[in-house]
């Protein structure tokens, strides 16, 4: 029953994350992106990690993937036309990222072969309390350092927009 | 009434011989004008000291095709300093119909020097954008010329039609990396009330150049004035201002009543002024509220209907008609009043301002409403006189002038009422203008009211003017060759020219007429109070939102039907 | 059929029912207490008090033509409105609508998704609603909708933040995301030996910034931008007609009815009323807190429509400004000052 559901989902997952990157239509892209997201939430469910699950659903498909979107409404993107072969850029970011995957599944194989166990993700783990407790103790410096992070790019956001607003000679 | 005075003559002494020609006797100062002097004596007319005519009230063609000079353009000035008011007339050859764009010196100029274009085929030199206005792109003549055939159809197609593309000017901002949208407000959208077009370009919601089209409601009013007799003409000024068509009556009338001197009995004059100042509240209910209701405050519309529709009531006992009354003859009124006219009138008094007031508490200090409006699409006392602003609009802007205090019609030097100004010239401040004004025209209704009705007759008893009662038309062999030929004939007006002006309910209702004798209007034109005001909606919208645009719109009180004619 | 079984269909197919029948109620509850508010009468001719309006409307609904704009991107175009009654029939699934009960000997929750997370999952589910407004928009080959489809993203995403802020803050002093257990909390122990254990109360400020929140979440005035009918003719729903209307105008009134639900389980107790007795037959206990949870949402339900007919509407960059310059620094200030007070033992 699990594998079914898992598979199900895993497919799904793949198959829009196909479209994600061949489909013309940004905009179509955008919502392929909002079925892979939601396939990954159904699969951190099936892990037992149904907080994890919520987070991905509330946080990318509900507020990243609509800024996605409303960006690509402002700009006015329409259909991407083709463009009749690819670009030298676009090849080599094509091989970077297939070398960067490759590399990640060549670890986790690795790994198994040397017989390093990955600890099973457990509901120990990503349970809400020892989530947080984990996250707000061992980790609280990491996690101090991305909250900063996150509050230097709003002010550097922030700073651009303005500049962007006064030189318009608005007051917003 | 006061008549004005010009103190022109070192003016006139500037000016290049023979270029200034003064007319004496007609009603106002008048002045023909050489074309080629035109615009050296407006500039002087406004800026110099000793007249100081601000305000470009009116410009129209006229035509006459037995003269060597076949059109005449005639501009209606008024100098708020000086509360003088001088007529200019500028005669031009039929070969080349071609006078200066007079733009420059009053803005207000835009719009009516297009539609003198587009009536009557005077070319504005100078003018930045001299398109038709009124008619269709594909339009071919000058249908106010007296040579063309009323009777005459066009098949107009759309594939000569301009196209608004409206671009900002200036330079270039750093985000032009976002695309610019053009979106068409109009001509049916829900908040254009009345039918007319505006095209925005947008800057994501910012407004940063925009276009108004309008033209699609007009009916030839002028032109078939001059096809009808003088009395026929009334139940076409019923359709220019709708929301208050008893003010229309009511000028119109004055006008031709003026012109053949004679005077309409004191019981409808005072009849008259009690119907016009509720007409006033009507108009300022319908703008208020659809004001608000643009703004998403849909209660306070209806509030604002009910008293409308209660005075509504007043109206239908008066004369049977609710929205276009025609309650007005030349010299009177259609009917005497009701018997329990004064009854009705207290009673409105009394349930008027209880709707006024809920609306004032549910919104005036409402703090969404305040934001909405407060600040938004303001414009200077300077700006609004240049633009040809009047009524509520311009005393928002900070200028006192009301017709009815600076020339007192009728009975309005008689009764005490305030002219309220504000000073913001914004939406709130046209908006607070008109809920005072409300009150001070429930304050003239009850100062007449207890005035009393006065006795008499209601039209005036002069069996060349007024129709014989409709008994003595059927008995009496006077009476019904009377009848005979008001109704075949019509009233017979003598020639003149004149200029007579009401405080309408958005602004100065003027009504220009010139008679040949002939028993129908040679030209009537009428100067439309929100003309001159929607000709400077673009200038108001640049650099606001869209919902700005809106929220303006209805404070505006444009009505299209008098717009367009 | 086991208990745990049928008592799960049932939970459902009574949630079901309330936000199916919640569409007909509102349509007619919004156009007669409007016309209450605007001095008319509003519609009163079919069936008595005009109580079957809604289903002449509905019969309307599926009878009018279902007109599609020939240049509209078909398959978002009638994905959206499909969307739109997503969020709202999957929210509930957190919401407890009474006490544990015992049925046949087995212990049964009225609530129907018991899991850790639960408000969350609510947050994560509802946050979907905005695809909605924007493929709607977006699709439907109109710049009009276009632009109500721009603004819906912003300003849903903008109030999101504060609504979740204010949320998390209702949930500090409980210690839990369950909402079954935040009623609980509020069910024991009185404020001042004489209110109700309600959030609402240490919390009045949580609650306001909550219910602007859900007032903008759900688009009506005065945040009813998206649509602002006097400025984008309809807004993002502008080109549909017919059944896809509808759908539109369902999620509106149900995802109203979830959010007042919501507000009611954090801030108001929940199924929970002083005074009332929760012990006795199960269906009878069920009842009791099914109809207090209820009669709780239609009094938001009402606030909603009062609201709706009172204030005149926002302006986009005002309603942006409320959102990030006001109710965010508030709802984070909240939510200190309630952490403060929780861990001072104050809570």
């Amino acid at each position: 029953m699990e594998i079914v559901v898992f598979l199900l989902f895993a497919l799904l997952a793949l198959a829009s994350a196909v479209v994600v990157v061949s489909h013309r239509n940004p905009v179509y892209s955008v919502m392929s992106l909002v079925v892979t997201l939601l396939s990954l939430a159904a699969l951190f469910v099936l892990l037992g990690a149904p907080l994890l699950a919520a987070l991905q659903v509330l946080v990318y498909t509900g507020a990243i993937l609509v800024l996605f979107l409303f960006v690509i409404m402002l700009l006015n993107v329409g259909r991407e036309t083709p463009s009749g072969g690819t670009g030298r850029g676009q090849k080599i970011g094509a091989l970077v990222t297939a070398a960067a995957f490759g590399l990640v599944v060549i670890s986790l194989l690795w790994g198994r072969f040397v017989g390093i166990e990955m600890p099973a993700l457990t509901v120990e783990y990503v349970a809400l309390k020892p989530l947080a407790r984990t996250l707000l103790s061992k980790y609280l410096l990491v996690f101090e350092m991305a909250g900063l992070l996150l509050l230097a790019a709003v002010i550097a956001a922030t700073v651009l927009a303005r500049k962007v607003g006064k030189s318009r000679g608005e007051t917003v | 009434m006061p008549t004005a005075t010009i103190p022109a003559p070192p003016l006139l002494d500037s000016l290049p011989e023979g270029s200034v020609e003064v007319v004496e006797g007609l009603d106002q100062p008048t002045w023909i004008v050489r074309r080629d002097a035109l615009a050296q004596v407006a500039r002087q007319l406004r800026d110099d000291p000793e007249t100081q005519f601000d305000l470009l009230l009116d410009l129209c063609g006229v035509d006459y095709p037995d003269r060597d000079e076949r059109f005449e353009a005639v501009y209606h000035l008024y100098s708020l300093p000086r509360a003088a008011r001088l007529r200019l007339k500028v005669p031009v050859l039929e070969d080349d119909p071609v006078l200066p764009s007079l733009i420059d010196v009053w803005t207000a100029a835009d719009w009516f020097e297009r539609e003198a274009w587009d009536m009557f085929g005077l070319r504005f030199e100078g003018h930045p954008n001299l398109r038709r206005i009124l008619t269709h792109e594909a339009f071919q003549g000058h249908p106010l010329r007296k040579d063309y055939d009323p009777a005459r159809r066009w098949i107009l197609t759309e594939d000569k039609i301009y196209k608004p593309n409206p671009q900002p000017t200036g330079s270039e901002s750093v985000d032009d990396m976002f695309e610019r949208m053009t979106i068409n407000i109009g001509p049916s959208h829900p908040a254009m009330h009345g039918t007319f077009r505006v095209v925005a370009t947008l800057d994501g919601e910012v407004i940063v150049a925009s276009e108004v089209e309008i033209g699609y409601l007009h009916r030839c009013f002028e032109k078939m004035a001059e096809t009808h007799t003088w009395q026929q003409v009334i139940p076409y000024t019923d359709r220019l201002n709708y929301c208050s068509s008893f003010i229309n009556n009511v000028a119109y009338c004055r006008t031709v009543e003026k012109l053949m001197g004679i005077e309409a009995p004191p019981r409808a004059v005072w009849a008259q002024m009690i119907l016009s100042e509720f007409s006033r509240i009507m108009d300022h209910c319908v703008c208020n509220g659809s004001t608000l209701v643009d703004t998403g405050a849909l209660t306070n519309f209806w509030y604002m209907f009910q008293p409308r529709e209660e005075i509504y009531g007043l109206l239908e006992a008066c004369c049977g008609a609710r929205l276009t009354v025609s309650a007005c003859r030349i010299g009177g009124l259609l009917e005497d009043l009701p018997p329990d006219f004064e009854a009705r009138c207290r009673h409105l008094l009394e349930t008027v301002p209880e709707f006024i007031d809920d609306v004032d508490k549910v919104v005036t200090k409402n703090r969404i409403w305040l934001d909405r409006s407060v600040g938004v699409a303001a414009i200077s006392a300077e700006e609004a006189v240049d633009h040809g602003w009047t009524g509520p609009c311009l005393r928002a802007s900070g200028v006192d002038y009301d017709v009815r205090r600076a020339y007192p019609y009728d009975l309005y030097g008689e009764v005490d009422f305030e002219v309220p100004v504000f000073q913001g010239g914004d939406v709130f401040d046209r908006y607070r203008m008109r809920m005072e004004e409300i009150h001070q025209s429930l304050s003239i209704i009850r100062q007449l009211l207890d005035r009393g009705m006065p006795d008499g007759p209601y039209i005036v008893d002069d069996p060349h003017v007024a129709l014989p009662p409709k008994e003595d038309a059927y008995n009496q062999m006077e009476a019904m060759i009377y009848h005979f030929k008001l109704i075949m004939d019509g009233i017979q007006v003598p020639p003149g020219e004149l200029y007579h002006m009401v405080e309408g309910a958005n602004g100065e209702l003027g009504f220009y007429v010139i008679s040949d004798g002939s028993g129908k209007p040679y030209r009537i034109k009428v100067r439309p109070p929100c003309f001159p005001i929607m000709a400077s909606f673009s200038h108001l919208m640049q650099g606001g939102t869209i919902s700005d645009a809106i929220a303006t719109l209805g404070g505006l009180n444009i009505i299209a039907g008098e717009l367009e004619r | 059929m086991s208990v745990a079984l049928a008592a799960m269909l049932a939970k459902i197919g009574l949630w079901v029912a309330v936000l199916l029948a919640v569409t007909p109620v509102m349509a007619w509850v919004e156009r007669r207490g409007s016309a209450m508010i605007q001095d008319r009468l509003g519609p009163n001719r079919v069936g008595p008090l005009g109580l079957l309006q809604a289903l002449a409307d509905a019969v309307k609904f599926l009878f009018k033509e279902d007109l599609t704009p020939s240049a509209a991107d078909k398959p978002l175009y009638y994905l959206a409105p499909a969307l739109a009654v997503v969020p709202a029939l999957t929210t509930f699934v957190v919401l407890p609508f009474g006490p544990e009960i015992e049925v046949g000997g087995e212990t049964v929750k009225l609530l129907v998704a018991d899991v850790e997370s639960g408000v969350l999952l609510f947050l994560a589910l509802a946050s979907l609603g905005v695809y909605t407004l924007v493929l709607a928009g977006y699709s439907s080959n109109n710049k009009y909708s276009l632009l109500g489809s721009v603004r819906a993203a912003a300003q849903m995403i903008s109030y999101e933040l504060a609504l979740t802020l204010s949320v998390v803050a209702a949930l500090v002093p409980v210690g839990s995301f369950r909402l079954d257990e935040v009623v609980l909390y509020q069910v024991e122990g009185t404020w001042l030996g004489f209110l109700p254990h309600w959030n609402v109360f240490p919390q009045f400020l949580g609650f306001l910034i909550f219910l602007v929140a859900a007032f903008a979440e759900t688009n009506r005035l005065p945040f009813d931008l998206p649509e602002a009918e006097s400025e984008l003719v309809a807004g993002y729903h502008t080109e549909y007609s017919s059944m896809k209307f509808a759908l539109f105008f369902m999620g509106e009134y149900m995802a109203m009815a979830t959010l007042s639900a919501l507000a009611a389980t954090l801030f108001f107790g929940g199924w929970h009323f002083p005074g009332i007795d929760y012990t006795g037959h199960w269906a009878i206990v069920a009842l009791k807190g099914f109809s207090v949870l209820f009669a709780k949402v239609a009094a938001f339900m009402l606030l909603f429509v009062w609201v709706r007919w009172t204030f005149p509407r926002f302006r986009f960059d005002q309603l942006l400004r409320l959102g990030w310059k006001v109710l965010l620094p508030l709802a984070i200030l909240n939510l200190v000052v309630i952490a403060a007070l929780t861990i001072g033992g104050v809570l």
